[in-house]
Protein backbone atom coordinates (compact mmCIF):
# COMPACT_ATOMS: atom_id res chain seq x y z
CA UNK A 1 0.00 0.00 0.00
CA UNK A 2 1.43 3.19 -0.88
CA UNK A 3 2.05 5.89 2.01
CA UNK A 4 -0.60 8.16 0.67
CA UNK A 5 -3.74 5.23 1.09
CA UNK A 6 -2.79 4.56 3.85
CA UNK A 7 -5.64 5.83 7.12
CA UNK A 8 -4.24 8.90 8.28
CA UNK A 9 -6.01 9.64 12.31
CA UNK A 10 -4.99 12.92 13.86
CA UNK A 11 -5.72 12.49 17.93
CA UNK A 12 -6.91 16.01 19.09
CA UNK A 13 -9.03 18.62 20.77
CA UNK A 14 -10.37 21.56 18.80
CA UNK A 15 -8.96 24.58 21.54
CA UNK A 16 -5.21 23.37 21.45
CA UNK A 17 -2.80 25.36 19.34
CA UNK A 18 -0.88 22.48 18.46
CA UNK A 19 -3.03 20.23 17.19
CA UNK A 20 -3.93 22.85 14.66
CA UNK A 21 -0.05 22.65 13.67
CA UNK A 22 -0.88 19.04 11.83
CA UNK A 23 -4.10 19.77 10.90
CA UNK A 24 -2.88 22.58 8.94
CA UNK A 25 -0.10 20.75 7.35
CA UNK A 26 -2.79 18.01 6.04
CA UNK A 27 -4.73 20.73 4.32
CA UNK A 28 -1.78 22.21 2.93
CA UNK A 29 -1.68 18.63 1.46
CA UNK A 30 -4.78 17.93 0.52
CA UNK A 31 -4.55 14.91 2.85
CA UNK A 32 -7.95 13.14 4.08
CA UNK A 33 -7.68 11.98 7.85
CA UNK A 34 -10.03 11.04 10.01
CA UNK A 35 -10.14 13.99 13.35
CA UNK A 36 -10.53 11.99 16.49
CA UNK A 37 -11.60 14.45 19.55
CA UNK A 38 -10.02 13.95 22.96
CA UNK A 39 -12.46 14.78 25.88
CA UNK A 40 -11.17 17.52 28.55
CA UNK A 41 -9.95 16.29 32.13
CA UNK A 42 -10.07 12.12 30.46
CA UNK A 43 -7.05 10.26 27.72
CA UNK A 44 -8.71 8.06 25.37
CA UNK A 45 -7.10 4.15 25.23
CA UNK A 46 -6.03 4.96 22.06
CA UNK A 47 -3.88 8.41 23.26
CA UNK A 48 -2.93 6.66 26.03
CA UNK A 49 -1.74 3.57 23.86
CA UNK A 50 -0.03 5.90 20.99
CA UNK A 51 1.18 8.01 22.85
CA UNK A 52 2.90 6.18 26.08
CA UNK A 53 5.86 8.88 27.08
CA UNK A 54 3.69 11.94 27.01
CA UNK A 55 0.20 11.06 27.08
CA UNK A 56 0.06 14.31 24.99
CA UNK A 57 -2.11 15.52 21.85
CA UNK A 58 -1.76 15.63 19.14
CA UNK A 59 -0.76 12.49 18.18
CA UNK A 60 -1.19 11.67 14.15
CA UNK A 61 -1.59 7.54 13.59
CA UNK A 62 -0.65 6.52 9.57
CA UNK A 63 -1.58 3.51 9.09
CA UNK A 64 -0.75 2.02 12.54
CA UNK A 65 1.82 3.59 13.11
CA UNK A 66 2.00 6.58 15.85
CA UNK A 67 3.76 9.82 15.16
CA UNK A 68 4.26 12.25 18.65
CA UNK A 69 4.69 16.27 18.94
CA UNK A 70 3.56 18.53 16.76
CA UNK A 71 6.51 19.82 15.13
CA UNK A 72 7.81 16.03 14.58
CA UNK A 73 4.42 15.74 12.94
CA UNK A 74 4.85 18.41 10.39
CA UNK A 75 7.67 17.49 8.95
CA UNK A 76 6.36 13.98 8.90
CA UNK A 77 3.88 14.94 6.89
CA UNK A 78 6.11 17.38 4.96
CA UNK A 79 8.31 14.34 3.90
CA UNK A 80 5.66 11.97 3.47
CA UNK A 81 2.84 13.87 1.30
CA UNK A 82 5.85 14.73 -1.08
CA UNK A 83 3.66 15.45 -4.14
CA UNK A 84 1.88 18.36 -2.33
CA UNK A 85 3.50 21.84 -1.62
CA UNK A 86 6.12 21.94 0.76
CA UNK A 87 6.02 22.84 4.12
CA UNK A 88 9.88 22.93 5.26
CA UNK A 89 12.19 26.05 3.43
CA UNK A 90 14.44 23.97 1.01
CA UNK A 91 17.39 25.02 1.71
CA UNK A 92 19.43 23.89 4.60
CA UNK A 93 20.13 27.32 6.45
CA UNK A 94 16.46 28.36 5.79
CA UNK A 95 14.99 25.51 7.65
CA UNK A 96 17.61 26.08 10.65
CA UNK A 97 16.18 29.15 10.85
CA UNK A 98 12.75 28.45 10.46
CA UNK A 99 13.26 25.53 13.34
CA UNK A 100 14.97 28.04 15.98
CA UNK A 101 12.30 30.18 16.59
CA UNK A 102 9.68 27.33 15.81
CA UNK A 103 11.45 25.80 19.01
CA UNK A 104 12.09 29.74 20.79
CA UNK A 105 8.16 29.93 20.79
CA UNK A 106 7.50 26.49 22.09
CA UNK A 107 10.17 26.98 24.67
CA UNK A 108 10.29 30.51 26.25
CA UNK A 109 7.25 32.24 24.47
CA UNK A 110 4.15 30.42 24.21
CA UNK A 111 4.99 28.99 28.11
CA UNK A 112 5.12 32.73 29.65
CA UNK A 113 1.90 33.31 27.97
CA UNK A 114 0.21 30.49 29.40
CA UNK A 115 1.66 31.51 32.45
CA UNK A 116 -0.25 35.12 32.46
CA UNK A 117 -3.63 33.36 33.35
CA UNK A 118 -1.70 32.38 36.62
CA UNK A 119 -0.08 34.60 37.72
CA UNK A 120 0.52 35.62 40.87
CA UNK A 121 -0.12 39.17 41.64
CA UNK A 122 0.61 42.19 39.38
CA UNK A 123 4.77 42.22 39.44
CA UNK A 124 5.00 38.61 38.17
CA UNK A 125 1.42 39.23 35.36
CA UNK A 126 3.31 42.41 34.43
CA UNK A 127 7.08 40.32 34.04
CA UNK A 128 5.40 38.27 31.89
CA UNK A 129 3.50 40.32 29.82
CA UNK A 130 6.60 42.07 28.96
CA UNK A 131 8.24 39.17 28.02
CA UNK A 132 4.95 38.36 25.71
CA UNK A 133 6.03 41.95 24.04
CA UNK A 134 10.03 41.76 23.67
CA UNK A 135 9.34 38.43 21.86
CA UNK A 136 6.55 39.61 19.62
CA UNK A 137 9.62 42.08 18.92
CA UNK A 138 11.62 39.18 17.74
CA UNK A 139 8.96 37.64 15.88
CA UNK A 140 8.24 41.11 13.82
CA UNK A 141 12.07 41.57 12.87
CA UNK A 142 12.73 37.92 12.25
CA UNK A 143 9.50 38.40 9.77
CA UNK A 144 11.05 41.09 8.27
CA UNK A 145 14.36 39.08 7.33
CA UNK A 146 12.63 35.71 6.41
CA UNK A 147 9.61 37.10 4.67
CA UNK A 148 11.48 38.89 2.20
CA UNK A 149 8.80 40.83 1.21
CA UNK A 150 5.98 38.07 0.91
CA UNK A 151 3.41 37.63 2.67
CA UNK A 152 4.54 34.51 4.76
CA UNK A 153 7.44 33.49 6.49
CA UNK A 154 7.58 30.38 3.93
CA UNK A 155 7.46 32.96 1.38
CA UNK A 156 4.30 32.91 -1.32
CA UNK A 157 2.81 30.29 0.63
CA UNK A 158 2.13 28.99 4.37
CA UNK A 159 4.86 27.46 5.74
CA UNK A 160 6.80 25.47 8.61
CA UNK A 161 7.23 28.47 10.74
CA UNK A 162 3.67 30.24 9.49
CA UNK A 163 1.89 27.11 11.12
CA UNK A 164 4.71 27.17 14.35
CA UNK A 165 3.81 30.56 15.44
CA UNK A 166 0.34 31.30 13.44
CA UNK A 167 -1.44 28.16 15.72
CA UNK A 168 -0.97 30.56 18.66
CA UNK A 169 -3.12 33.38 17.16
CA UNK A 170 -6.32 32.29 18.60
CA UNK A 171 -4.81 32.62 22.46
CA UNK A 172 -2.75 35.38 21.91
CA UNK A 173 -6.23 37.35 21.37
CA UNK A 174 -7.82 35.73 24.47
CA UNK A 175 -5.17 36.56 26.58
CA UNK A 176 -5.04 40.26 25.01
CA UNK A 177 -8.96 40.49 26.33
CA UNK A 178 -7.74 38.73 29.33
CA UNK A 179 -4.70 41.13 30.27
CA UNK A 180 -6.61 44.48 28.53
CA UNK A 181 -3.70 45.20 25.96
CA UNK A 182 -3.09 44.49 22.40
CA UNK A 183 0.83 42.83 21.65
CA UNK A 184 0.28 42.09 18.35
CA UNK A 185 -1.44 45.46 16.14
CA UNK A 186 -0.96 47.60 13.62
CA UNK A 187 1.00 49.81 15.75
CA UNK A 188 3.33 47.77 17.88
CA UNK A 189 4.05 44.85 15.33
CA UNK A 190 2.73 46.06 11.71
CA UNK A 191 4.45 43.10 9.39
CA UNK A 192 3.08 40.09 12.13
CA UNK A 193 -0.61 42.31 11.95
CA UNK A 194 -1.02 41.86 8.25
CA UNK A 195 0.63 38.72 8.20
CA UNK A 196 -1.73 37.36 11.23
CA UNK A 197 -4.94 38.30 8.83
CA UNK A 198 -3.73 36.64 5.81
CA UNK A 199 -2.30 33.56 7.70
CA UNK A 200 -6.15 33.63 9.49
CA UNK A 201 -7.82 33.82 5.83
CA UNK A 202 -5.85 31.01 4.05
CA UNK A 203 -7.55 28.20 3.07
CA UNK A 204 -5.29 25.56 4.93
CA UNK A 205 -6.15 27.46 8.16
CA UNK A 206 -9.39 28.73 8.34
CA UNK A 207 -11.18 25.39 8.79
CA UNK A 208 -9.23 25.02 11.79
CA UNK A 209 -8.63 28.66 13.71
CA UNK A 210 -10.81 28.42 16.58
CA UNK A 211 -13.35 31.73 16.99
CA UNK A 212 -11.60 33.81 19.55
CA UNK A 213 -15.24 33.79 21.39
CA UNK A 214 -14.91 30.11 21.92
CA UNK A 215 -11.61 29.94 22.79
CA UNK A 216 -12.70 32.34 25.62
CA UNK A 217 -15.45 30.79 26.38
CA UNK A 218 -13.59 27.45 26.86
CA UNK A 219 -10.76 29.50 28.76
CA UNK A 220 -13.22 29.83 31.40
CA UNK A 221 -14.14 26.43 31.55
CA UNK A 222 -10.74 25.64 32.03
CA UNK A 223 -9.88 27.77 34.79
CA UNK A 224 -13.07 26.75 36.65
CA UNK A 225 -11.70 23.08 36.25
CA UNK A 226 -8.00 24.00 37.43
CA UNK A 227 -9.33 25.72 40.48
CA UNK A 228 -11.77 23.12 41.20
CA UNK A 229 -9.04 20.04 40.95
CA UNK B 1 30.89 21.96 0.92
CA UNK B 2 33.69 24.43 1.32
CA UNK B 3 33.40 26.74 3.58
CA UNK B 4 34.21 28.58 7.23
CA UNK B 5 33.03 26.79 10.06
CA UNK B 6 33.31 27.95 13.32
CA UNK B 7 32.35 26.02 16.42
CA UNK B 8 31.25 28.26 19.62
CA UNK B 9 31.60 25.65 22.49
CA UNK B 10 32.74 24.61 26.05
CA UNK B 11 34.33 21.36 26.46
CA UNK B 12 32.67 19.58 28.95
CA UNK B 13 28.79 20.17 27.34
CA UNK B 14 27.00 17.28 26.36
CA UNK B 15 25.07 19.62 23.36
CA UNK B 16 28.30 20.49 22.33
CA UNK B 17 29.96 17.18 22.10
CA UNK B 18 26.65 15.74 19.51
CA UNK B 19 27.95 19.28 17.18
CA UNK B 20 31.85 17.66 17.46
CA UNK B 21 30.69 14.25 16.96
CA UNK B 22 28.26 14.77 13.50
CA UNK B 23 31.04 17.14 12.00
CA UNK B 24 33.77 14.01 13.12
CA UNK B 25 30.98 11.52 10.84
CA UNK B 26 31.14 14.31 7.63
CA UNK B 27 34.98 14.51 8.06
CA UNK B 28 34.30 18.95 8.10
CA UNK B 29 37.61 20.70 9.30
CA UNK B 30 36.50 23.43 11.38
CA UNK B 31 37.88 25.69 13.80
CA UNK B 32 37.35 25.19 17.90
CA UNK B 33 36.96 28.25 20.07
CA UNK B 34 36.26 27.12 24.15
CA UNK B 35 33.85 29.83 25.50
CA UNK B 36 34.15 30.75 29.19
CA UNK B 37 30.29 30.79 30.07
CA UNK B 38 30.97 33.39 32.98
CA UNK B 39 32.51 35.51 30.41
CA UNK B 40 30.82 35.15 27.57
CA UNK B 41 33.00 36.48 24.25
CA UNK B 42 31.45 39.38 22.00
CA UNK B 43 31.09 36.39 19.11
CA UNK B 44 29.11 34.27 20.62
CA UNK B 45 26.66 37.04 22.35
CA UNK B 46 26.74 38.64 18.37
CA UNK B 47 25.50 34.89 17.19
CA UNK B 48 23.12 33.99 19.57
CA UNK B 49 21.65 36.76 21.11
CA UNK B 50 18.68 35.40 22.11
CA UNK B 51 19.51 32.59 24.30
CA UNK B 52 23.11 33.42 24.80
CA UNK B 53 24.36 29.61 25.07
CA UNK B 54 26.75 27.07 23.32
CA UNK B 55 26.90 25.06 21.13
CA UNK B 56 26.87 27.48 18.14
CA UNK B 57 28.15 26.85 14.79
CA UNK B 58 28.98 29.71 12.19
CA UNK B 59 29.13 28.35 8.84
CA UNK B 60 30.29 31.03 6.17
CA UNK B 61 29.55 33.93 9.20
CA UNK B 62 26.13 32.46 9.55
CA UNK B 63 25.05 30.99 12.72
CA UNK B 64 22.79 27.81 13.96
CA UNK B 65 22.16 27.52 17.27
CA UNK B 66 20.31 24.78 19.08
CA UNK B 67 22.60 21.49 19.51
CA UNK B 68 19.72 18.98 17.48
CA UNK B 69 19.40 21.89 15.02
CA UNK B 70 22.85 22.24 14.25
CA UNK B 71 23.58 18.22 13.82
CA UNK B 72 20.40 18.48 11.16
CA UNK B 73 21.74 20.92 9.20
CA UNK B 74 25.46 19.56 9.36
CA UNK B 75 23.56 16.35 8.04
CA UNK B 76 21.51 18.05 5.49
CA UNK B 77 24.86 20.55 4.24
CA UNK B 78 27.26 17.50 4.42
CA UNK B 79 24.85 15.04 3.16
CA UNK B 80 27.33 12.70 0.84
CA UNK B 81 29.07 11.03 3.68
CA UNK B 82 27.93 9.29 6.62
CA UNK B 83 23.65 10.33 6.98
CA UNK B 84 22.45 10.50 10.38
CA UNK B 85 18.96 11.33 9.96
CA UNK B 86 17.35 7.97 8.99
CA UNK B 87 15.65 7.93 5.52
CA UNK B 88 12.44 6.55 6.21
CA UNK B 89 10.07 9.19 7.51
CA UNK B 90 8.22 7.54 10.65
CA UNK B 91 11.76 6.07 11.68
CA UNK B 92 12.99 9.74 10.92
CA UNK B 93 10.24 11.18 13.48
CA UNK B 94 10.99 8.66 16.18
CA UNK B 95 14.81 9.63 16.33
CA UNK B 96 13.54 13.46 16.17
CA UNK B 97 11.28 12.16 18.85
CA UNK B 98 13.78 10.47 21.26
CA UNK B 99 16.42 13.49 20.68
CA UNK B 100 13.64 15.43 21.75
CA UNK B 101 12.62 13.41 25.15
CA UNK B 102 16.65 13.48 26.18
CA UNK B 103 16.15 17.44 26.01
CA UNK B 104 13.53 17.99 27.90
CA UNK B 105 13.78 14.86 30.53
CA UNK B 106 17.72 14.28 30.72
CA UNK B 107 19.55 17.54 31.60
CA UNK B 108 17.03 18.58 33.91
CA UNK B 109 16.63 15.31 35.73
CA UNK B 110 20.66 15.07 35.73
CA UNK B 111 20.66 18.30 37.28
CA UNK B 112 18.30 17.88 40.00
CA UNK B 113 20.06 14.80 41.04
CA UNK B 114 23.25 16.95 41.49
CA UNK B 115 21.24 19.74 43.33
CA UNK B 116 19.17 18.30 45.48
CA UNK B 117 19.84 15.92 48.59
CA UNK B 118 17.44 13.06 51.00
CA UNK B 119 13.78 12.61 49.67
CA UNK B 120 14.23 14.69 46.21
CA UNK B 121 18.05 12.98 45.69
CA UNK B 122 16.44 10.30 45.79
CA UNK B 123 13.03 10.25 43.62
CA UNK B 124 15.94 11.94 41.27
CA UNK B 125 18.20 9.30 41.02
CA UNK B 126 14.71 6.73 40.69
CA UNK B 127 13.45 8.88 37.57
CA UNK B 128 17.22 8.88 36.02
CA UNK B 129 17.07 5.99 35.91
CA UNK B 130 13.82 4.58 34.37
CA UNK B 131 14.52 7.82 31.77
CA UNK B 132 18.13 5.27 30.78
CA UNK B 133 15.76 2.22 30.72
CA UNK B 134 13.36 3.45 28.81
CA UNK B 135 15.89 4.41 26.74
CA UNK B 136 17.91 1.22 26.56
CA UNK B 137 13.93 -0.42 25.53
CA UNK B 138 14.45 1.83 22.74
CA UNK B 139 17.43 0.32 21.40
CA UNK B 140 16.27 -3.68 21.62
CA UNK B 141 18.71 -5.42 19.87
CA UNK B 142 19.83 -3.07 17.15
CA UNK B 143 23.92 -2.35 17.21
CA UNK B 144 22.97 1.12 17.13
CA UNK B 145 19.58 3.81 17.68
CA UNK B 146 20.03 4.27 14.00
CA UNK B 147 19.87 0.15 13.01
CA UNK B 148 22.76 -0.97 11.56
CA UNK B 149 24.30 2.55 11.32
CA UNK B 150 25.18 5.38 13.60
CA UNK B 151 22.67 7.82 13.64
CA UNK B 152 21.20 11.37 14.82
CA UNK B 153 19.94 9.33 18.03
CA UNK B 154 23.11 7.76 18.59
CA UNK B 155 24.99 11.27 18.66
CA UNK B 156 21.97 12.66 20.29
CA UNK B 157 22.39 10.07 23.57
CA UNK B 158 26.29 9.33 23.57
CA UNK B 159 27.86 12.34 25.06
CA UNK B 160 25.42 11.84 28.49
CA UNK B 161 27.72 8.64 28.52
CA UNK B 162 30.50 10.50 30.39
CA UNK B 163 28.25 11.32 33.42
CA UNK B 164 27.80 7.55 33.85
CA UNK B 165 30.59 7.50 35.89
CA UNK B 166 29.77 10.78 38.12
CA UNK B 167 26.26 9.10 38.32
CA UNK B 168 27.56 5.49 39.78
CA UNK B 169 29.66 7.13 42.40
CA UNK B 170 27.08 10.05 43.69
CA UNK B 171 24.29 7.31 43.66
CA UNK B 172 25.80 4.09 44.23
CA UNK B 173 24.73 1.84 41.32
CA UNK B 174 26.70 0.28 38.77
CA UNK B 175 24.63 1.40 35.26
CA UNK B 176 26.74 -2.15 34.10
CA UNK B 177 23.88 -3.86 36.32
CA UNK B 178 21.40 -1.69 35.67
CA UNK B 179 21.03 -1.39 32.44
CA UNK B 180 23.42 -3.68 30.43
CA UNK B 181 22.36 -3.04 27.01
CA UNK B 182 22.94 0.54 27.08
CA UNK B 183 26.16 0.04 28.30
CA UNK B 184 27.29 -2.17 25.40
CA UNK B 185 26.01 0.19 23.30
CA UNK B 186 27.99 2.95 24.67
CA UNK B 187 31.03 0.55 24.55
CA UNK B 188 30.43 -0.10 20.66
CA UNK B 189 30.28 3.61 19.71
CA UNK B 190 33.43 4.14 21.40
CA UNK B 191 35.17 1.36 20.06
CA UNK B 192 33.46 1.39 16.16
CA UNK B 193 33.61 5.32 15.88
CA UNK B 194 36.45 7.55 15.91
CA UNK B 195 34.36 10.58 16.00
CA UNK B 196 32.87 9.19 19.75
CA UNK B 197 36.44 7.75 20.90
CA UNK B 198 38.03 11.37 20.04
CA UNK B 199 35.21 13.46 21.31
CA UNK B 200 34.09 12.36 24.55
CA UNK B 201 36.35 13.46 27.40
CA UNK B 202 37.62 11.52 30.18
CA UNK B 203 34.40 10.64 33.15
CA UNK B 204 37.24 11.14 35.76
CA UNK B 205 38.00 15.02 34.12
CA UNK B 206 34.17 15.16 33.96
CA UNK B 207 33.29 14.56 37.18
CA UNK B 208 35.64 16.96 38.67
CA UNK B 209 34.27 19.48 36.92
CA UNK B 210 30.29 18.17 37.63
CA UNK B 211 31.73 18.57 41.53
CA UNK B 212 33.25 21.83 40.88
CA UNK B 213 30.42 23.26 39.06
CA UNK B 214 27.72 21.90 42.03
CA UNK B 215 29.64 23.80 44.56
CA UNK B 216 29.59 27.11 42.68
CA UNK B 217 25.95 26.78 42.41
CA UNK B 218 25.17 25.06 45.64
CA UNK B 219 27.59 27.46 47.50
CA UNK B 220 28.95 24.48 49.82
Amino acid sequence: MSEGEKVVKLLGAWPSPFVMRPRIALNIKSASYEFLEETLGSKSQLLLQSNPVHKKIPVLIHGDKPVCESLIIVEYVDQVFSSGPSILPSDPYDRSVARFWAAYLDDKWFPAMKAIAGAKGDEEGKALIQQLGEGLALMESAYHNISKGKPFFGGDRVGYLDIAFGCFLGWLRVTESHIGLKLLDQTKTPGLAQWAETFCADDAVKPVMPETDKLSEFAKLLMAKTASN
Amino acid sequence: MAGEVVLLDTWASMFGMRVRIALAEKGVNYEYKEENMRDKSPLLLQMNPIHKKIPVLIHNGKPVCESAIIVQYIDEVWKDKSPLLPSDPHERAQARFWVDFIDKKVYETMGKLWLSKGEEHEAAKKELLGIFKLLEGTLGDKPFYGGDSFGFLDVGLIPFSCWFYGFEIHCHFKMETECPKLMAWVKRCVQSRESVSKTLPDEKKVHEYTLAVTKVTTGA
